[in-house]
């Protein structure tokens, strides 16, 4: 290849990859500002501004006391509830789908591929399909409008991806490896211990990464199987911008869409190679 | 094993393989519990969703058959021929945009500039983000009376109008911009592992006959991308056929129904008009509009490992 030089092909190479970035940047620029502007600002201008006076109190605001569906604690509620059910979701489904991918990737036995492809067939599977029959399953275990229950249905529904990612993982691991230690006289959890788990921190990663951010984000079964105090946050954001129409609070809105988003921006920024790696995982499959 | 069991008798073979199986209990427990129950969720939930549809269920699951009945009832409702056109217009749309744009930027970034890793990073951090936020973000944006159009107006040109949030013709093109903004960034991670793949003697062999970058792109890159292409446009499809939280969030199927999409209908059915038996029969309708991608993309993807299986 030739030497990069500036040519006029080369400018303008940069100066379209730069301007798409700059409209990929916009959006998150312009909410950033506004969660330090004041509503009577953003009202008499438009959303798209700099602050004349910087209105730190908006956190505050969006925080700890803006109404949400009648109940005036902020969004910090519906912050914890979300840390209540993605963190131990998180790390139960990616344990589980280790020791899981690790057994199918290990052994043979009749019917391994049926089970495998049911699993596999479970990341296409829309969850409108799941609604129904969870709505009865919570129902009848007692665990309807409680965080448990979106645990356990994370749990369960993120099998399929954390035991595919990690069997992908370990179908590469040297077969002579897991033998020695067989030999040795390492039974099964000996083994993953001592020789698995240790080769298993990247794909740890990707997995935990993968799951943190899809039940952060999920939506649909927060919005359906939990109402008002132990919503998760992004059903609750659904309720604070409905509440647009009544008082217009734009800042506080704004801060609140911005601490919202916080938690899975930090992992993608801290584990941004993780996070591609669980993409392409993940589309591959 | 230290004991030197007299070998041969059959009470101490099967006394050892019990004991063999109950020392091996927890991992079997550990190991099988959540793959059966995983497994078991995925067969018995389909099974039991698609039987609801069939039955006159409204509020509570009933048994009973009515047929087709509750598929006539959906496939005659304004909601559903409405989602039913938009998956075609916005996930048509969508899904050719954002590879388009997807490529381009691959192709762009791949000329080996300064600060790629930076510029990456722009395009993907999106995708950390939920439906939710972009939703609200670009409801914000796009509100005439808030933000593009306004802040174009208070500059000084008050005939300006970008009101297609409020356009029932094209608010549909409204969820298509937000969904490339989210996730276009996908399509270029990649195509641009692909663009990193291709074989460098070919490359080299090419240039040394002379072929310009263009050509080199047109001739050699672009045709070995399109396994690429394939993978991109089936998942984007699996996520434009199955939308929900995204349009909830910047339209809510609005303005009246005009960017409605199946998923809305599903959940309207069963969860605001009570009428689970025709939600049901929406979803399967939404699984077979699903399939009928899935489906053929499975089946090249069979035929592909044969092939490189026999090669």
């Amino acid at each position: 290849m030739r030497e990069a030089s500036v040519t006029p092909s080369r400018v303008l190479v940069y100066a379209t990859v730069w301007l798409i970035a700059a409209v990929y940047l916009i959006p998150f620029v312009v909410v950033l500002l506004n969660s330090l502007r004041s509503a009577e600002e953003i009202a008499q201008t438009s959303m798209i501004g700099w602050p004349k006076q910087w209105a730190w109190s908006n956190y505050a605001n969006a925080w700890g006391q803006f109404c949400i569906a009648q109940t005036c604690s902020g969004i910090k509620p519906y912050m914890l509830n979300s840390a209540l059910v993605t963190i131990p979701a998180t790390i139960i489904s990616t344990l589980l789908g280790a020791v899981a991918g690790f057994a199918i990737s290990l052994w043979r036995f009749r019917g391994d591929r049926w089970i495998f492809g049911i699993i596999a067939i479970g990341i296409f599977l829309p969850q409108q399909m799941r609604l129904l029959p969870w709505t009865v399953v919570l129902r009848d275990m007692g665990l309807t409008n409680t965080l448990t229950g979106l645990v356990m249905i994370h749990c369960i529904q993120g099998m399929s991806f954390t035991t595919l990612f990690c069997r992908n993982y370990y179908t590469a691991i040297p077969q002579e490896l897991i033998k020695a230690a067989r030999i040795d006289g390492a039974g099964f959890f000996r083994t993953f211990w001592r020789i698995i788990l240790p080769l298993s921190p990247p794909i740890l990663i990707v997995t935990a990464i993968w799951q943190f951010t899809h039940i952060w984000n999920e939506f649909l079964y927060g919005v359906t199987f939990t109402t008002g105090q132990q919503q998760p946050v992004t059903a609750a954001l659904i309720a604070l911008t409905a509440a647009v129409a009544d008082i217009p609070q734009y800042g506080v809105q704004n801060a609140a869409v911005i601490i919202a988003a916080l938690p899975t921006l930090l992992v993608y920024l801290f584990g941004g190679r993780y996070f591609v790696r669980g993409l392409t995982a993940g589309s591959v499959k | 094993m230290s004991r030197a069991a007299p070998a041969g008798t059959e009470t101490t073979t099967v006394a050892r393989r019990l004991s063999d199986a109950l020392r091996r209990l927890p991992e079997h427990v550990v190991i099988w519990v959540p793959l059966l129950v995983t497994a078991a969720h995925i067969v018995t939930f389909s099974v039991w969703t698609i039987w609801v549809s069939f039955t006159p269920s409204t509020l509570m699951p009933v048994s009973g058959w009515v047929g087709l009945r509750n598929y006539n009832a959906i496939l005659s409702t304004r909601n559903w021929q409405t989602a039913f056109d938009n998956i075609f217009l916005f996930g048509g749309t969508f899904v050719v945009l954002s590879a388009a744009i997807g490529l381009f930027l691959a192709i762009l970034l791949d000329q080996r500039i300064r600060g790629e890793n930076v510029l990456r990073s722009i395009f993907l951090y999106p995708l950390a983000l939920s439906f939710v936020v972009t939703g609200t973000v670009w409801s914000w944006l796009l509100n005439p009376g808030l933000g593009v159009q306004k802040f174009v107006n208070v500059l000084g040109w008050t005939t300006f109008r970008f009101d297609w949030l409020l356009d029932k013709d094209k608010a549909i093109w409204t969820i298509v911009i937000a969904a490339i903004w989210q996730s276009a960034g996908f399509a270029m991670a990649l195509f641009l592992a692909g663009l990193r793949s291709v074989d460098g003697d070919l490359l080299k062999a090419a240039q040394i006959d002379g072929a310009g970058p263009v050509r080199i792109y047109r001739r050699i890159i672009i045709p070995s991308l399109w396994p690429i292409l394939i993978t991109v446009v089936v998942i984007q499809l699996q996520f434009a056929i199955t939308t929900f939280d995204l349009v909830r969030a910047l339209t809510g199927g609005g303005p009246g129904i005009a960017t409605m999409l199946p998923a809305l209908v599903v959940y309207d059915f069963m969860f605001q008009r009570g009428h689970i038996g025709r939600g049901a029969a929406a979803a399967v309708l939404m699984l077979l509009i699903l399939l009928s991608v899935l489906l053929p993309y499975w089946a090249w993807r069979y035929v592909q490992s044969r092939r490189v299986a026999n090669a």
